[in-house]
């Protein structure tokens, strides 16, 4: 029984490391200062073909499994969160609904690009009356001889906005249930608010939808009819195991930075890591870093051997992201002052921490998950 | 348009370097890494191939050790490779290290050799050149910028004060500079495709080379003494009190960087 990644991922990890400290890190903090999202960024990251990673090769893909995503994803956020969720939220909410649900025309319309980093796609699921409800969904679709009428609004939906968004997926209520709609970027009726000022991720591109009798064509239904809801959740419970993945990364970029900074910093004649006051907290980063990734990684493997893994993605995105809060908060302890200023990149990744307890299922739902599944009567 | 490329495996440089005691030589482990110089070189060829609907063959001498470094040059995109693997070739010098590997290019019936300038273990910069004169190819070397036109090759040389453009007809030899290009991460798709990918490994004797011509006998020189560098003097201080950087400009000046 191992985890253990293959030789040919253990080379792919080093590739993408030696990419996110070549185009991405030297420029994080300007990133994250200006709230700017870096198309140019995007589309190397593109070329390196971490967006087409988990799709066929008649896509443009690499055929390859979820482990190597994460692995890809861990290395990102390892140097910024942003671009790291800007990759997770392209794949995972993205162009895995579409490749999974889309009909063969809207798969060969709009998956390649999205496959090779040229475009985006964003799933609004959110709404601003209610997140993790989702049930409660109160956007309409109404049908209108050959097309869609869309009318109603969505909440915090990632890569909804940038330059290069080809479409939106919504969910909104179709007669008695919930069905997934396409809206392509540039539809009369879609209005793309302005993007939200973040605490973190500032980076990533982020923004409220209206849908004002936004007319799509019929044959831009995802999937079927009414079962909208039920498709997605499917999605989510992969995106949950790229999502701690990204946790795993920042949790262990803290732990290099802490371990670096209590050998050199000295206070009263020594170094701060001699202190088990320091240094203790440092292991305790090291054993969650560890269980995250055994976690992670076994939930990728149920998953990608085809065997069910609803509650392990939820136990690994659960467990990482509050270990990877704790890293940030024992990283920005560890640095002191320089951890509460934008010189070292930890007030950064202390910022960029905390919504990972809240995106793609918060940790309340994420318990109500595991506990339902313990056969509790939630 | 076929083209090879030299190659080289080197220790990991971010781990210091190992020197046999006897020899001087150093010490190579199975797990050696791509020499980073030679990525640029791989990327001209790439570009040149991808142009004219050719193929890239690395040719590269060492031991082979579990040919990791060889297979990052593959997952970047090149065909296939040969590597000259023999124990009789140890502590070879440059000129045997050209010989071997005209020889082994040779073989290829190649259109274009490519090379960096200079390995970043050895460090000699002559290889480049001495393949060329054994193969009776014209060198263009320390170029920035390498186009194939009309069936020529149009070089853009490196010099001290900016560039030459020189022109050359096929076959060739080119060594490129590092920044001449900007190379390619190996994608995923790349690293697993480069698992299959054919690497040949001749000995000296498939290539019809005299055993007592290579290796640290053949080679006619040996290494007598390895002395470490100096340590680095103190550096000098300047105290600005509103002209420092004259001082800064006069310093750059001496070492010719401005």
């Amino acid at each position: 029984m191992d985890f253990a990644a293959s030789p040919e991922q253990e080379a792919f990890r080093l590739v993408v490391r030696e990419f996110a400290a070549a185009e991405i890190a030297p420029h994080a903090e300007e990133w994250d200062r200006t709230h700017s999202f870096p198309v140019e960024t995007v589309h190397k990251m593109g070329e390196l073909g971490l967006f087409g990673l988990i799709f066929p090769e008649e896509y443009g893909g690499a055929g390859a499994d979820l482990a190597t995503l994460c692995i890809a994803i861990e290395e990102i956020a390892g140097v910024d969160s942003s671009m790291a969720i800007t990759l997770e939220a392209a794949v995972g909410l993205g162009a895995n609904p579409l490749h999974r649900f889309g009909t063969e025309e809207q798969k060969a319309r709009w998956l390649p690009d999205l496959v090779q980093g040229r475009s985006l796609a964003a799933f609004g699921l959110t709404e601003p009356d209610g997140g993790s409800d989702a049930g409660d969904t109160r956007t309409r679709a109404e049908r209108d001889g050959d097309e869609w009428v869309i009318n109603g609004a969505k909440a915090f939906i990632t890569n909804s906005g940038t330059e290069i968004t080809s479409l939106v997926m919504v969910t909104a209520r179709t007669g008695d249930g919930v069905s997934v709609l396409i809206v392509p970027s540039g539809t009369p009726g879609l209005v793309v608010e302005p993007a939200y000022r973040k605490m973190g991720w500032r980076a990533s591109d982020t923004h409220g939808i209206l849908l004002d009798d936004c007319r799509i064509p019929a044959g831009y239904l995802l999937g079927e009819e009414g079962h909208g809801l039920r498709q997605f959740l499917s999605t989510l419970d992969e995106g949950r195991i790229a999502v701690a993945a990204l946790s795993v990364g920042l949790a262990a970029a803290c732990l290099s930075h802490s371990v670096q900074y209590a050998r050199e910093r000295s206070a009263f004649g020594r170094p701060i890591g001699s202190n088990q006051g320091v240094a203790f907290p440092i292991a305790d980063v090291q054993v969650a870093l560890e269980a995250a990734r055994l976690l992670t990684y076994r939930a990728a493997w149920l998953r990608d051997s085809g065997q069910d893994f609803r509650a392990a993605a939820a136990t690994a995105k659960l467990f990482a992201s509050e270990a990877a809060v704790d890293a940030t908060r024992i990283a920005t302890q560890v640095f002191g002052g320089s951890g509460f200023i934008d010189e070292t990149p930890v007030s950064r990744f202390y910022r960029d921490a905390k919504v990972l307890e809240i995106g793609e299922g918060t940790s309340e739902i994420l318990r109500l998950v595991i506990a339902r599944n313990l056969g509790l009567p939630l | 348009m076929k083209i090879a490329v030299c190659v080289k495996q080197i220790p990991d440089p971010a781990t210091p370097y190992q020197l046999d005691p006897e020899t001087h030589l150093v010490m190579r482990p199975a797990e050696q890494v791509l020499d980073d110089t030679d990525r640029y070189g791989i990327e001209v060829a790439l570009q040149l191939a991808a142009a004219t609907d050719g193929t890239v063959v690395l040719v590269s001498m060492g031991p082979a050790g579990n040919l990791q470094g060889i297979r990052q040059a593959l997952a970047m995109g090149a065909d296939q490779a040969v590597v000259v693997s023999d124990p009789l070739l140890q502590g070879s010098g440059a000129l045997v290290t050209a010989r071997v590997l005209a020889a082994a290019i040779v073989r290829e019936a190649v259109d274009l050799v490519i090379a960096g300038t200079e390995s970043t273990d050895g460090y000699t910069g002559i290889v480049p050149q001495q393949i060329a004169e054994i193969l009776g190819l014209p060198a263009l070397t320390f170029a920035r910028k390498v186009e194939h036109i009309d069936g020529k090759l149009r070089v853009e040389r490196q010099t001290a004060s900016g560039y030459d453009v020189v022109t050359s007809p096929l076959p060739a030899l080119v060594s490129v500079t590092s920044g001449a290009v900007e190379p390619r991460y190996p994608t995923f798709k790349g690293i697993m495709q480069a698992k299959q990918k054919p690497v040949d490994q001749p000995t000296c004797a498939d290539l019809g080379i005299d055993p007592g011509s290579v290796g640290l006998g053949g080679s006619g020189q040996s290494i007598t003494a390895v002395r470490p560098a100096p340590a680095r003097t103190a550096g000098t201080k300047i105290h600005d009190e509103g002209e420092a950087y004259l001082e800064i400009v006069k310093l750059l000046e001496q070492a010719k960087v401005i």
